[in-house]
């Protein structure tokens, strides 16, 4: 079974766990930068992207997360965490972990009273994707090797770079987990590749 | 597409756990809170041990102050209205709060009946002593709770009540036969409905954060040990002698709880808390967790 830590520092890392669970591996709540050293592949959640950051600077987490990517381990950023993995966030002129080819917007569809549920079409997981959008952000412009998994209303909304998977919606909170099954599967082939 | 669903609303609370949301009362605060690492901070005129200093009657804030906080940070903004006032409640929606608190530290509007929040497009916190509040609260349409605790003390004693009382009650909830849960909801004042639900999950349906006298980071990580979701901190932060470094100690302390060392070294040199107040010392018209029904 692959090992799949969850960040966590703040926000839904509860709902993650269980989502990875359910998606048949083992889950691990990552409190510190060296607890990263034994995961096959991470979740960074969704929550408050500058709580998040706040902390990942504190504890000293940035280093070991870019080497994380540089090794070629898969991660998969939910809302929150899909602005961390952006190399361009829009209004900021540094990025945070900077890894997967898109430029992000923050809270993109407006406040709270904006967020909202609709069904999605993604690519290779699900016709009928039920997902929730928080004060979502979404990918406003994707690199040339990022495949578009998913739009709404013609925003991209979830997508992968090789090893990254990134999504503007909280698939942890539903019971419908092909998301992250897909991610597990992703981890999974990895893994294989590097141990052969 | 749908706006305004039950998941959207909890999703949201959700997304605030193992965080800190601060009470502030202007623009400046506010990016301080951000700094810190705040996940939301509450819009106010006053923080409550100042409401509570002032007396009189206490309503909803200013929409100017809102409306400068909401545009000074990038994090959620929340605002608290009048027990069951329908029209403050509709005012902080139609400015695009991202959460309203209808709180029991403002002076009731109704003094028998709650918002029925399940109307509403935003969601809403409500504070509860018991699992019968907490279950009316959530049949009313609330997305979130907290406990009441005794605001504007610095006292935890009355948080730390009300979270290990809604706990108990919670566990007795999940061992009881389904034949037991109608007389249950009688005895607690509580729809049937929410408990059957409780059941369930084996858990509220909602998140639980503490509030109401968190003073320290050690009162935050002791809240958080007994099982609170996340921490809101009023008068703690901005009535403290530092309050950039005193939220920053209460945000990591949320985050790790359970290590005492890591504890230990924030609470250094942090300055002098809020001053406290003995709950036994206050008048029954001065207990703000008393009100609400």
């Amino acid at each position: 079974m692959v090992k799949v830590g969850v960040l966590g520092l703040q926000g839904a890392v509860r709902e993650h766990v269980r989502a990875v669970e359910a998606s048949g591996a083992e889950a691990y709540v990552i409190k510190w930068p060296e607890e990263l050293k034994e995961m096959d592949g991470l979740i960074i959640p969704g929550g408050e992207s500058t709580t998040m950051r706040k902390l990942i600077d504190k504890y000293h987490f940035m280093p070991e997360l870019k080497q994380f990517a540089t090794e070629g381990k898969p991660i998969f950023g939910t809302c929150a965490g899909l602005i961390l993995l952006a190399k361009e966030v829009v209004g900021y002129e540094e990025p945070h972990i900077g890894v997967m080819d898109v430029r992000v917007e923050r809270n993109s569809f407006g406040r709270q009273r904006e967020s909202f549920e609709a069904d999605l079409d993604i690519n290779g997981v699900a016709e009928d994707f039920s997902a929730v959008f928080i004060r979502a952000p979404h990918i406003v412009e994707a690199g040339e090797n990022v495949e578009v998994l998913a739009k709404h209303n013609g925003r991209i909304v979830a997508a992968r770079e090789g090893q990254f998977l990134g999504c503007s919606f909280h698939p942890e909170l539903t019971e419908d987990h092909r998301l992250t099954q897909f991610f597990v599967k992703m981890v999974a082939e990895t893994k294989e590749k590097t141990t052969v | 597409m749908k706006t305004g669903t039950d998941r959207v609303k909890r999703g949201m609370a959700e997304m605030q756990k193992g965080g800190v949301i601060m009470d502030v009362i202007n623009a400046e605060q506010a990016k301080i809170a951000e700094e810190a690492g705040a996940v939301a901070v509450m819009a106010l005129e006053r923080v409550p041990s100042d409401i509570r200093a002032a007396g009189g009657v206490a309503r909803m804030a200013d929409p100017t102050i809102m409306e400068e906080v909401m545009a000074a940070v990038s994090i959620p903004v929340m605002a608290k209205a009048r027990i069951g006032h329908i029209v403050e409640a509709r005012i902080l929606e139609a400015m695009g709060v991202d959460y309203i608190d209808e709180s029991e530290v403002l002076t009731p509007a109704d003094e028998e009946y709650h918002l029925l929040k399940s109307e509403y497009t935003v969601p809403f916190v409500c504070g509860c002593r018991d699992l019968g509040e907490a279950a009316r609260r959530i049949g009313e349409g609330a997305a979130m709770l907290r406990t009441k605790g005794e605001p504007g003390t610095g006292n935890i004693v009355e948080a730390v009540r009300h979270m290990r009382q809604v706990n108990a009650q919670v566990r007795k909830l999940i061992t009881m036969d389904d034949a037991e849960i109608m007389t249950e909801a009688k005895l607690l004042g509580a729809p049937f409905e929410v408990l059957m639900e409780i059941k369930r999950l084996g858990r509220l349906p909602v998140v639980n954060f503490a509030a109401g006298g968190v003073a320290t980071p050690a009162d935050a990580a002791l809240m958080m040990q007994l099982g609170a979701d996340g921490v809101f901190v009023g008068s703690g932060i901005f009535k403290s002698e530092n309050p950039a470094k005193f939220a920053r100690a209460i945000v990591e302390a949320t985050t790790h709880y359970q290590d005492y060392e890591l504890i230990a070294s924030l609470s250094k040199g942090l300055g002098s808390a809020m001053k406290g107040i003995e709950i036994s010392s206050l008048a029954p018209e001065a207990r703000m967790q008393d009100r609400g029904w």
